[in-house]
């Protein structure tokens, strides 16, 4: 065996042992991923450019469910009704802020340089532009330490899941993530918004000569991602806490998931977010936490090597 | 009333009054989390005066200038194109004048000369160390991304990965890393550079190949993540980097050739020189690159990718090649800075560094050499007056809330930059009027 050998058994027993509380983590992550990696995909599709903004939208949502949280959550942790409506108050709150942050994005950094159209460095370096500045911006107004957010609810072990027992925290992110998963896959697929979405995706021109109007498409893209991205951006913030920095990795790893996934394919995006939650979390075991990032970013290397359209493959406007 | 709301006016007085609210919330004082409203409350409603003609409150401040605002703005749609036109024509002539070759070498000369004569003209030590290290390596790295940015139009965010293997190679060479130096021997410093170039080289093309094989957006992601991925691996690998402590013990640039014995200390006059003397050969070379073959090919593939591989030019190749010569003047410039401060902290490698270079190319002039370098020395110069004589209210991490909105404002007004590359202004209005295939974003409703 040698030492490599008891070295990669001994790993593998961790592995084994801790196996389902690692891939619960990972989900609930992955689930959070995808939420961000939805809007990057959604941006994409019609843009065909990557909205470098996002990562602050994600962080605009955690700072506006850090203050809903602040003003409704008394001393006393809540308990029932009172934290799911907390929760889904924090949720909304989160969502609306994410999807004002990314119209106001698109207005400054984007509309002007689609007037005059610019190429496509310029869009990239605006969005960064306006990242930094958000990032920065917020530092200010809120300090650039830090801040656990005040708990809606008690976090405990509710079920077990092949004796793995699977916090609180994981059962709401798992929900929130199946209800907007669902209602995004529906949006897009069958009404009239999603509709124009993928014919802008598809064919931008033919579809402005369909009748569709491309600059209100492009506004309402960035608001659905917005949305999501903010709601995700609370929903992580109540985990995690919330400060200007913490839009940052997450968004660079939701942008692995949308590219591992397959870029504007919205199936992919969502599972390519667990996929790179689960694996993340699965490789603590193997390396140390320290070089987490590093492992997400390894993936994203990997895959534009090996398989650049991803898993699904790229697949701009298709229903889902 | 629908009207009324639609009409051009009532938009631009809009956008004066939300463009003077930002700048009223930069420039206003710090909130906290636990008082958030603070810096909202405190930017319109704190005592100010206005250039110290009459006090008032901020708020009063904030509508007096947005109302000058819409009312510049408004002149400048009814005047602005005769005024265009009129200083235009002003200045034709004297602009002709300086393209003609001896006025350009005349003015090259009196600038060299300038910058050889500023360490005795300016005797203030803060002003001298900022000098070299804020200002004159600044330059040298703005001269590089403008490669990558500027010649091949490609977009990299993780330059500070490169500076800091170009720093932590000098660490290595010389001997001052807890990992042993190569073959147990601590080298000079100048050695450092042509190992520091390599291997800013070598990993700029390990990262470059599998990425510019894609869209472009995507190497901008993966040199945003490599520079973060760098920070983490200096940060951890105590046995090889000295993990968050770094090291301070690189030892400054010495020369010994025959019995020319010299050694750069503390002083920064000395270093000034010397980077003076590196930054005058990169842009000899990045000019002569500018003109060559290479140059020329990097020209083509920036305004038409398909065109350019149907001559027979390999996009790729081009591009991992402008991308490694730019990580190389990244690398090369952190062995001076790591031989100028004896120290490396992992913690000064940070995407703050990488965007303020790429603000040093973007508000001189992507692609215009002389634009980089004067978009440097403003910046710098600006960034280091504020550090030094800070304004009432300013905070030093204000500054990066400014660098921010200066690369938005660049963009929607003056994306070519202060000193427009010839060729990029020409290509950024062919592409407006939607010609050559620079131009892959959606537009919108055209008319």
């Amino acid at each position: 065996m040698g030492a490599f050998g008891h070295y990669l058994t001994g790993h593998f027993d961790t592995l084994r042992l801790e196996f389902w509380a690692l891939f619960v983590g990972g989900l609930a992550n992955g689930v959070l991923y995808g939420m961000v990696a939805v809007g990057y995909t959604l941006v994409y599709g019609v843009l065909r450019l990557i909205n470098f903004a996002h990562s602050e939208i994600f962080m605009s949502g955690g700072f506006a469910g850090y203050f809903v949280m602040k003003a409704m959550v008394g001393t006393a942790v809540p308990s029932g009704f009172a934290s799911v409506g907390l929760i889904v108050a924090g949720i909304l709150v989160g969502g609306v802020v994410g999807a004002v942050m990314a119209t106001l994005v698109e207005r400054v950094a984007y509309r002007p340089l689609r007037r005059r159209r610019a190429p496509a460095l310029a869009y990239l370096i605006s969005a960064i532009g306006a990242s930094y500045f958000l990032y920065n911006m917020a530092g200010k107004e809120f300090g650039r330490v830090p801040i656990s957010m005040p708990q809606p609810y008690i976090n405990h072990p509710i079920i077990h899941i092949f004796g793995a027992p699977v916090q609180m925290y994981y059962v709401i992110i798992l929900l929130a993530g199946a209800v907007m998963f669902l209602t995004l896959d529906r949006i897009v697929a069958k009404t009239k918004l999603g509709r124009s979405i993928r014919a802008v995706a598809q064919d931008a021109e033919t579809a402005s000569l369909m009748g569709v109007n491309i600059d209100r498409t492009i506004v309402l893209t960035f608001i659905v991602g917005g949305a999501l991205g903010g709601a995700a951006g609370f929903l992580f913030g109540m985990g995690t806490g919330v400060s200007n920095t913490m839009g940052f990795v997450p968004a660079l790893k939701a942008f692995t998931a949308a590219v591992l996934g397959g870029i504007g394919n919205l199936r992919g995006a969502m599972i390519g977010g667990f996929l790179l939650g689960i694996v993340e979390s699965l490789s603590v075991v193997f390396v140390q936490a320290a070089y987490m990032d590093v492992v997400a970013f390894g993936i994203l290397v990997a895959v534009l090597l090996f398989r650049p359209t991803g898993i699904l493959g790229e697949r701009l406007g298709r229903a889902a | 009333m629908k009207r009324v709301f639609a009409s051009a006016h009532v938009k631009r007085l809009f956008s004066a009054l939300a463009a003077l609210a930002i700048l009223e919330l930069m420039t206003g004082p710090p909130g906290s989390a636990l008082a958030p409203t603070a810096g909202f409350t405190g930017s319109f409603g704190e005592p100010a005066s206005f250039l110290g003609l009459f006090r008032t409150q901020r708020w009063v401040l904030f509508l007096f200038l947005a109302l000058v605002m819409y009312g510049l703005w408004s002149a400048w749609l009814v005047w602005g194109q005769q005024v265009r036109t009129a200083t235009a024509k002003a200045v034709s002539a004297p602009r002709a004048a300086t393209r003609t070759r001896p006025v350009r070498w005349g003015m090259a000369v009196v600038v060299l000369a300038v910058a050889l004569l500023l360490p005795h003209l300016i005797t203030d030590p803060f002003w001298q160390a900022a000098m070299v290290e804020q200002i004159a390596v600044y330059v040298l790295l703005a001269l590089g991304l403008n490669v990558v940015v500027g010649f091949a139009g490609l977009l990299d965010l993780g330059f500070v990965a490169f500076y800091a293997i170009g720093a932590y190679t000098t660490a290595w060479v010389t001997g001052a890393l807890p990992t042993a130096a190569p073959f147990g021997i601590h080298f000079n410093n100048f050695y450092a550079i042509p190992i520091a170039i390599a291997l800013a080289m070598g990993s700029g093309i390990i990262l470059g190949a599998p990425t510019l094989r894609l869209r472009g957006d995507y190497l901008a992601i993966v040199t945003l993540g490599f520079g973060e991925i760098i920070t983490i691996f200096a940060n951890n690998l105590y046995g090889i980097t000295g993990g968050s402590q770094g090291t301070n013990t690189i030892p400054h640039f010495s020369l010994h050739v025959g019995p020319i014995k010299y050694l750069w200390g503390l002083t920064p006059v000395p270093y000034y020189y010397l980077t003076i003397v590196f930054v005058i050969l990169f842009i000899a070379g990045f000019k002569l690159l500018e003109h060559s073959r290479v140059g020329r090919a990097w020209t083509a593939i920036r305004e038409d990718e398909v065109a350019a591989e149907s001559v027979g030019i390999n996009p790729l190749k081009y591009k991992v090649m402008a991308f490694a010569i730019g990580a190389s003047t990244a690398g090369f410039a952190g062995v001076v800075t790591a031989s100028q401060s004896n120290t490396i902290f992992p913690s000064s490698f940070t995407l703050q560094f990488s965007i303020n270079i790429l603000v040093l190319v973007i508000f001189g002039g992507m692609g215009s050499i002389t634009g980089v370098v004067l978009g440097a020395i403003v910046i710098q110069t600006g960034s280091m007056y504020l550090l030094h004589t800070p304004p009432a209210g300013y905070q030093p991490q204000d500054l990066y809330i400014y660098l921010g909105a200066l690369l938005v404002v660049m963009m929607i007004f003056r994306p070519a930059g202060l000193v427009p590359s010839r060729r990029r202004h020409r290509e950024i209005g062919l592409a407006e009027k939607g010609e050559g295939h620079m131009n892959e974003v959606l537009t919108g409703d055209t008319p």
